[in-house]
């Protein structure tokens, strides 16, 4: 198979968009459906500080190290959650791209420690507040990211987030008509209100594979295995359910999640938009300060019962 | 062919040669979840793989 824009061998064959790539051809083409997510979306310009919340898998290393070539700044936090050997190996790839690529090119990798700071490591965390451990690291993610870019004066915080994660999260919401949280899936959120990052998902227009396919051409060193709190994840059903539709008829997820979001900004034009919602809505957790919509945030209600003598 | 299979690991041994959309096709895997690797470079689903070959077969899929 030859690529669809030189003479070359391809690399990788794409359906969905009726066409093939050779290495080089193929970093383009990403690197080009980054930059025309950034602009369409208005996530940042040249001149921003962005953080860049990165695990050590394939799609945060990836969008690290795409922001650095097309040269914006862009730091990245690392949250060790505590999770085995799956965070050990995953700390080492993200510091073995930091020395490697990123510092050189001036970038700073900030790290939080869960064991260190909070006492115990995520799944410890929810077995001790009886809670599902993907929940718990949800809430510890979204407050240290959000803390971070805010405390460290970041002009928007940017994550890993692939046209996969948007859909099949899309088809979880739609599944369960959980219409309030459609707000919520676009790939540009505001700083609604003080205590709020901006934030971003650059690889919103680019599926898993391709992701998977820019880092190994890339040689971004990536922890392939699967975090082993995943195991039996609702998002995984339902991502093999839209891969398996993609399969019969290429371009499904692109059309699924792209067209709603084309359908969401004529409708958020005519209704209240997200800023006006939250600023409707939330307001300052009375322990931390950062917003929430009850009056102590989940991450503080966590922290407190953590704490709490037996 | 000595075949690695990513998410959940499985080390396969088939006999070649085939194409890359025959082995994905013989293991009942979605084209869309999976990349195929020999040695360190992608390989394309008309890809002719041969006894002697080193292949991976890795998922792409994350759960979080």
């Amino acid at each position: 198979m030859r690529c669809k824009k030189c003479p070359l061998q391809a690399a990788i064959k794409l359906p969905q968009h009726n066409t093939s790539y050779c290495k080089t051809c193929f970093t383009e083409f990403v690197h080009s459906q980054v930059a025309k997510a950034i602009k369409k979306q208005k996530m940042f310009s040249p001149d921003d500080r962005i953080l860049v919340a990165v695990s050590g898998g394939k799609d945060s290393m990836a969008l690290w190290a795409i922001l650095l070539k097309l040269g914006y700044h862009a730091d990245a936090l690392y949250l060790d959650l505590g999770i085995g050997n799956y965070s050990v190996q995953s700390r080492h790839k993200v510091e073995h791209f930091n020395e490697s690529v990123a510092q050189p090119l001036g970038s700073t990798l900030h790290i939080h420690t869960l064991a260190e700071n909070e006492g115990a490591g995520v799944k410890e965390l929810a077995m001790m507040l009886n809670r599902p451990t993907c929940s718990a690291c949800g809430t510890m993610k979204r407050y240290h990211f959000n803390r971070t870019a805010l405390e460290k004066d970041y002009d928007v915080m940017a994550t890993g987030h692939n046209l996969d994660d948007e859909a099949s999260r899309l088809l979880g919401n739609v599944l369960h008509w959980q219409t309030e949280f459609l707000d919520k899936q676009s790939p540009t959120l505001p700083a609604s209100l003080d205590g709020f990052a901006k934030k971003v998902k650059p690889l919103y227009r680019l599926t898993e594979r391709e992701m998977a396919a820019y880092s190994i051409i890339n040689k971004i060193s990536y922890i392939v295995d699967e975090c082993p709190m995943s195991k039996g994840s609702k998002m995984l059903v339902y991502k093999d359910v839209l891969n398996r539709l993609e399969a019969e008829s290429p371009g499904t997820k692109q059309v699924f999640y792209l067209k709603f979001l084309d359908k969401q900004a004529k409708e958020q034009a005519a209704t209240q938009d997200i800023t006006s919602q939250d600023q409707q809505r939330l307001s300052p957790c009375q322990t931390c300060g950062q917003p929430t919509s009850m009056e102590v945030c989940t991450y503080c209600k966590m922290m407190a019962k953590a704490k709490a003598p037996v | 062919m000595k075949i690695h299979l990513t998410n959940p690991t499985k080390e396969l041994d088939i006999q070649g040669p085939m194409r890359v959309k025959q082995l994905l096709e013989q293991l009942q895997l979605t084209p869309e979840a999976y990349l195929v690797i020999r040695g360190d470079e992608l390989v394309t689903e008309d890809e002719k793989l041969n006894d002697g070959d080193t292949i991976e077969i890795r998922s792409v899929i994350s759960g979080g």
